[in-house]
């Protein structure tokens, strides 16, 4: 439970002459919650596209568990085990909740085209089988078993947001990136998102949180970053972060 | 017993199902074919020529016509990697013109001419088996992690790549399906019209084989199979207008995709139809 698990080291990325980050140091103890705060554009999601493969690195370097994964596609960052959830829900909204979530485990199952095929109609392969109760499992975790075969994009807001939790968390990450996770939750639903989130980080899962609501913050993460105009200001626990100058600064000025 | 004439409508229908599923495979990963006749024409071409010049038993010919609509599948799901949407049309519908004017050019295979002395071999059960075979086929593959990857890939490829889809394999799998699909149908064609010529797999019918599974629906397969259907019948009920046949033809699809825009068979009309039905409509 001690020594990085996510490491990037001057990571820069511009969109034209926009510079996004700027040459940005960052480590992400293994175990803890790290939350990732700043004000609007301040290159957050940038970073979590970044690391997760979504955007190919402009320069730097990004080791995931000691390993330089800066050039690796992002299906194959996800099967080495992080996963991440989007600020905007991007649920697949042809599937129901379940399909969802087995989608999720697809890089921890196998099975190409013609595999059903070798099935009988009565009886599924040992592996989809297993994938399905396995999918249950985590709905369970999230508290949307019961929601199992409806539509994804049908459940009310909050439930999406948990949903895309259930979805990261199948591919068995041992990071998990939060985008927003609590944006647009009502307290009650914050409340529920923050155990949930708790209950997570204790199964061995390291929590990268993207957030900004300050209580959520405040109440989970061990260390907080501040990012600003794309680079860092201030690092440390929180109760430190939130009296620093800088932030106090960049938050109101 | 059916007349031959019906058994011929049946026949040809049989093919423009599995022609328009050949469609419906691609783009149930999102990826929209306008060349599925150039696939089809490989299946022709490849299988007739195996029987005709080298007396290559017909279950033999039908694989292989299968086999190379599935490698040249294969080879143009590459270029077609980068491309998405409309793009990804005008690029396979140059790849069916291309498979044409090949043809045309390759006096072996009879240029403009056509290719002609080819056997009878298809009969309505091999059109009917291997339509059997593709419903079990797409039936289990709706459930199954590849059918799902499928699915994930055309409701939104950066969230199926994050959770870990490799959208390159998976669209390549897909293109190469369909062109095994197509190379099929194309060699039952060859086996029953005997005669087959460049013209016959154009840019007409690729873009009728699209059109079918669009008019059914692209929710399910089913879309395509009930799309290939009635629009293959069609003609033959609309014999009594005569001259006016085609314009009332292309009047009634554009009256259908007016109404129905998602296709015959869409969502909602498959959760009522379904054996879950109930459960699925209550929440839709």
């Amino acid at each position: 439970m001690s020594g990085p698990l996510l490491t990037v080291e001057g990571l820069s990325r511009s969109f034209g002459s926009l510079v996004v980050l700027a040459g940005l140091d960052l480590a992400v103890e293994a175990g803890g919650i790290h939350a990732i705060i700043g004000p609007n554009g301040a290159g957050k999601t940038t970073f979590f596209n970044l690391v997760t493969g979504a955007l190919d690195a402009g320069s730097g370097r990004i080791r995931f568990d000691g390993v330089d994964i800066a050039h690796l596609p992002s299906y194959r960052r996800t099967a080495m085990g992080m996963c991440r959830t989007f600020q905007n829900i991007r649920l697949f909204g042809s599937m129901t909740v379940l399909e969802n979530v087995l989608l999720g485990l697809h890089c921890r199952t196998r099975g190409g085209l013609l595999a059903p095929l070798l099935e009988t109609p009565f009886r599924r392969s040992p592996s989809e089988a297993a994938a399905r109760s396995r999918a249950v499992e985590v709905l369970e975790m999230v508290g949307l078993a019961a929601r199992a075969d409806q539509a994804a994009v049908e459940l009310p807001y909050g439930e999406q947001r948990r949903l895309e939790i259930a979805r990261a968390l199948a591919s068995g990450p041992r990071l998990l990136l939060l985008d927003e996770p609590s944006a647009g939750m009502n307290p009650q639903e914050t409340l529920e998102l923050e155990t949930l989130i708790e209950h997570v980080n204790q199964l061995d899962v390291t929590i990268l949180l993207i957030e900004h609501k300050m209580s959520l913050v405040m109440k989970l993460s061990r260390i907080v970053t501040v990012l600003n105009f794309g680079q860092k200001i201030a690092e440390g626990p929180p109760e430190r972060v939130q009296r620093d100058p800088r932030v106090i600064e960049a938050y109101l000025g | 017993m059916l007349s031959d004439h019906a058994v011929s409508i049946l026949i040809f229908a049989g093919i423009d199902v599995i022609m328009a599923l050949s469609f419906y495979l691609p783009a149930s990963a999102g990826q929209l074919s306008a060349g599925q006749g150039g696939f089809m024409a490989l299946g022709a071409y490849t299988a007739a020529y195996l029987t005709v010049n080298h007396q290559v038993p017909f279950p033999l010919a039908l694989a292989a016509g299968g086999l190379v609509g599935g490698l040249v599948g294969l080879a143009v799901g590459f270029p077609a990697l980068r491309l998405r949407g409309l793009y990804l049309v005008l690029v396979t519908f140059g790849f069916g013109e291309m498979v044409r004017v090949l043809f045309l050019n390759l006096p072996a295979f009879g240029g403009p001419a056509g290719f002609a002395g080819i056997p009878p071999a298809t009969t309505i059960w091999h059109v009917l088996g291997l339509l059997v075979l593709l419903a079990y086929f797409f039936t289990r593959l709706a459930g199954s992690r590849m059918g799902r990857a499928f699915a994930a890939l055309r409701d939104d490829e950066a969230a199926a790549e994050a959770m870990g889809v490799n959208s390159t394999y998976v669209k390549l799998t897909a293109f190469a399906a369909g062109g095994v699909i197509a190379g099929l149908g194309g060699a039952l064609y060859a086996h029953y019209t005997l005669f087959i010529d460049p013209e016959a797999f154009g840019v007409g019918r690729s873009l009728f084989v699209m059109l079918y599974a669009v008019f059914g629906g692209l929710a399910s397969f089913w879309g395509a199979v009930a799309g290939a259907t009635i629009l293959s019948i069609l003609p033959e009920l609309l014999r009594w207008v005569k001259d006016w046949r085609e314009i009332l033809y292309g009047l009634l699809v554009l009256v259908m995709m007016l109404v129905r825009p998602q296709g015959l068979l869409d969502a909602a009309l498959l959760a009522r139809l379904s054996p879950r039905g109930e459960r699925a409509a209550a929440h839709g």
